[in-house]
């Protein structure tokens, strides 16, 4: 097969057993297009980083199949390896190489030799901004620094595609937002495909062409960000009665708008509205009828964690730190 | 093994001896301690020279053999905690996220251990020249020194590396230097084999490969061109090499489970 | 006073309570001096063929007093990591914290500094009987040959415990351990003084540890020599290492 191989990444029922402990990832289906930004998010300890590891040919999967650029990841290893590029979890720097002589090693890795070696790393080191420290050590570099030689390293081969697992976890505003303007411009001007996980919702929406929410190794939703926010479509209304004896009224007339969720403040009432539309309105009419007093009145838009709520029904943030529930509980909304 | 192999090769082992070289204490300790010891040894068993049948009259000479044997253990153990902290900070999987051949990862960190002992070796033998030691061999006996010390340090090397693969622990990797040091002071290292007085203990030197790697060094300080014994060291050097070669490959290709 | 013992109770249970059920500090304390032994006694003995090696009980005895007294001070250098752990660690904050009198602290080290090295003592003289050491001297001599191995302890333990309080941090550890083992090694180790010969003579004649060695070794023989000398070294060694160690802790309670 001579014809030139696309840039995309395909999953059918990838599965991973590791021998003590649960299936880290429980069949997990997808497609990510040529130079789309699929970003993957979900709670620490929801597979991803394992996923992204049999993507990239670190982990061979339990079961089901997965073709990266064209090519089986299990049968066709170093060809993955050849057209993709990770930046992983870890930055995996070591403290005592500069960062010139970590391009000089990773492009020695890569069969990049001679000049070609030298005019590489020099145009790489501009890109992510490092020129200035390329020759200090690596142990005096800032965690963006890091970061963005790490994205740097991962660049040095050209790769079609790349995988950034976490990349901005622990980075200052600055530093995360000039990491999202270089990504963005790999897809966009250079056509890269990159899968990009993370637990940050701001991540998802703001870089994600499209987004898979993973929670206890199952993909839960699938879409573009604004897709999967419409298909909730449902704004929130949270109430705060000003004496907190009254909730259970308040909650029962709110419950006439839509259904009661949680997950909001202490003392709040919280309910899903069944359309969008003029309810406001109607609901300061209502309460102020049966003569509730309200201390606190919000409107919240639908986010990624709505959808992830709506699916599992935990939150996203901090839903990591939870221990692993029993499987029939991931089903059932939490109770109110 | 191709051109790009070897270059690939050469840069791992070449990124091996920099963080040696960077890491002051890992250079120091290695050089330091076992000249220290060599220093109490020869001058607080100098007396051992007048026993019937020792086979020189200066023990200054008889000892040197020891730093060569003990450098490249503390060499390619400090080495080797530092290939366990590459797999513990995923700068492992950095590299097997190459094209890189799995084996080229294997040989690039053994051969820059055998660089940074063979560098030791010539430090050990300019001291003990220094001393007044002589080698009974001559110019060609330093050079074979220096060959015995490659293989006696890959013995080493591998065995570690097998360890950092096996456990991907420092602290495990740390734990073999009380062990091999064991191995190190029940051999023939302050007493010729033939005067040790405790049959038990002879027989442990006799069975402990580390007797036969000091054995050969010794024999090329103190007595010229002896090729049993340098036969023995090498055997026993290359015993070890093997052993630990295969053993750390295997723990190569458990480690990275790659496809 | 009642303070002081309450809180070097204390101190000393946590880190005997560490000692006793954590192998990974018991099996080294037991091992090494073993080991030293074994191997010194199996792998030297011939030299005490050596003309003018006049030692009577033999070479297992003459050993033994060294190994004794280097299990005494490391003992000591091992609890100093110990107190350099816990400063790392953050244990010591608590404990300073705690204390109504800080010098307890001090003293729960050193008490269990003793105890650590009463235990591997012990064994190791189990195990130097089980390989029939001759023992030349009397109870009084015995007895004077522990002394000296709990004063050489107590000495260990107050220079190492005065590093770890002003370094704090196990990166100290050479600095604990380094010297002490110059000390032990520069002194007459393998053989008697008087078969010393150039360098290594003249460092042993000044090593302060020499004493030690050659009153532990007349004890042992039954023929007590320098046994002034020697105490008055040990003390003279435990009361400057005391200072050491008090001015140490008053640097740590500086530094917060």
């Amino acid at each position: 097969m001579n014809a030139p191989r696309e840039n995309s990444i395909q999953a059918h029922g990838l599965v991973r057993e590791f021998k003590k402990g649960p299936r880290a990832v429980d069949g997990i289906d997808l497609h990510v297009d040529p130079g789309e930004i699929y970003g993957f998010l979900g709670p620490n300890g929801a597979g991803k980083s394992t996923t992204v590891h049999m993507l990239t040919t670190l982990l061979p999967p339990t079961a089901g199949t997965a073709t990266v650029a064209g090519y089986d990841v299990v049968k066709e290893g170093p060809q993955v390896r050849k057209a993709i590029g990770a930046a992983l979890q870890e930055a995996a720097l070591d403290p005592f190489l500069t960062g010139r002589e970590h391009l000089r090693l990773q492009t020695t890795m890569h069969g990049i030799t001679g000049e070609e070696r030298r005019q590489r790393s020099d145009e790489l080191l501009t890109r992510v901004g490092l020129t200035e420290a390329a020759d200090r050590k690596v142990k005096g570099y800032s965690g963006g620094m890091k970061r963005r030689l790490d994205l740097a390293l991962a660049l040095v081969h050209r790769p079609r595609i790349l995988f950034l697992d976490e990349p901005t976890t622990g980075l200052d505003v600055q530093s995360r937002t000039a990491l999202w303007v270089e990504v963005g411009r790999l897809a966009k001007e250079e056509g890269v495909t990159v899968f990009l996980t993370t637990q940050y919702l701001e991540e998802a929406d703001v870089l994600a062409d499209r987004v898979g929410i993973i929670d206890h190794g199952r993909i839960v939703a699938e879409g573009t960000p604004e897709k999967l926010k419409a298909d909730i479509a449902r704004s929130t209304v949270e109430a705060v009665p000003a004496n907190l004896d009254q909730r259970g009224g308040v909650a029962a007339v709110l419950e006439r708008f839509g259904e009661q969720t949680t997950g909001y403040g202490p003392g709040s009432v919280a309910v899903q509205l069944s359309s969008s539309n003029g309810n406001l309105a109607e609901i300061v009419r209502a309460l102020d009828a049966e003569g509730f007093v309200l201390s606190q009145l919000q409107i919240h838009e639908p986010t990624l964690d709505d959808v992830f709520l709506a699916k599992t029904g935990r939150h996203l943030e901090g839903a990591g730190d939870e221990g692993e529930p029993e499987p029939e509980q991931i089903a059932q909304p939490a109770s109110a | 093994m191709t051109a790009i192999a070897l270059t690939q090769t050469a840069a791992l082992g070449g990124r091996a001896v920099i963080r040696t070289a960077r890491q002051p204490a890992n250079v120091v300790f290695p050089l330091v301690f076992p000249m220290m010891l060599f220093a109490v040894n020869a001058g607080g068993l100098k007396a051992a020279t007048r026993l019937p049948g020792f086979p020189t009259d200066s023990f200054v000479a008889f000892a040197l053999a020891v730093p060569f044997v003990q450098g490249a253990l503390l060499a390619t153990i400090n080495a080797n905690v530092e290939f366990a902290r590459d797999i513990q900070t995923g700068f492992l999987n950095r590299l097997a996220l190459t094209p890189v051949r799995g084996i080229v990862l294997l040989l690039g960190q053994l051969g820059g251990l055998m660089t940074i002992a063979v560098v030791q070796a010539v430090f050990y033998l300019t001291i003990g020249l220094a001393f007044g030691v002589r080698l009974a061999s001559g110019f060609g006996g330093a050079a074979m020194l220096l060959l015995l010390e490659l293989v006696i340090a890959l013995g080493f090397a591998a065995l570690g590396s097998w360890a950092a693969l096996r456990t991907g622990s420092t602290e495990a990797v740390q734990g073999l230097f009380p062990v091999f040091f064991v191995f190190l002071f029940l051999s023939s290292m302050n007493m010729p084999r033939n005067l040790i007085e405790a049959d038990w203990f002879r027989w442990v030197a006799t069975i402990n490969p580390v007797s036969y790697l000091i054995e050969a060094v010794r024999s090329l300080v103190i007595e010229g061109w002896n090729w049993e014994a340098l036969g023995l060291g090498f055997a026993a050097a290359g015993g070890l090499s093997l052993v630990g070669f295969v053993l750390a490959t295997r723990a190569l290709w458990r480690r990275l489970e790659r496809t | 006073m009642r303070d002081v013992l309450a809180v070097a109770r204390g101190v000393s249970w946590r880190v005997l309570h560490m000692f006793f059920t954590n192998p990974a500090f018991l099996l080294p304390s037991l091992a090494f001096p073993l080991f030293f032994f074994t191997a010194f006694v199996g792998g030297l003995s011939r030299i005490s063929k050596v003309p003018g090696f006049d030692f009577p009980s033999g070479y297992t005895a003459f050993q033994f007093v060294f190994v004794l007294l280097q299990s005494a001070a490391f003992a000591g250098v091992f609890t100093g990591f110990g107190i350099a752990r816990d400063f790392e660690s953050g244990f010591m904050r608590r404990l300073m914290l705690a204390a109504p009198n800080r010098g307890g602290i001090l003293l729960g080290y050193v008490v269990s500094a003793l105890v650590r090295w009463l235990t591997v003592a012990s064994v190791v003289t189990v195990v130097a009987l089980l390989a029939q050491m001759n023992i030349g001297g009397n109870g009084v001599d015995l007895f004077g040959l522990y002394a000296l191995a709990l004063l050489l302890n107590l000495a260990g333990t107050l220079w190492a415990t005065g590093v770890a309080m002003r370094l704090r941090t196990q990166q100290a550890a050479p600095v604990m351990q380094m010297p002490v083992f110059l000390l032990l090694f520069f002194a007459p180790v393998y053989v008697p003084l008087g078969l010393l010969q150039g360098w290594i003579h003249a460092v042993a004649s000044v090593n302060p540890i020499t004493a030690l060695l050659e009153a532990g070794r007349g004890f042992i023989s039954g023929s007590p020599e320098l046994t002034l000398a020697a105490f008055a070294i040990a003390l003279g060694l435990i009361v400057g290492f005391a200072a050491w160690a008090v001015r140490g802790l008053k640097s740590a309670e500086a530094a917060g």
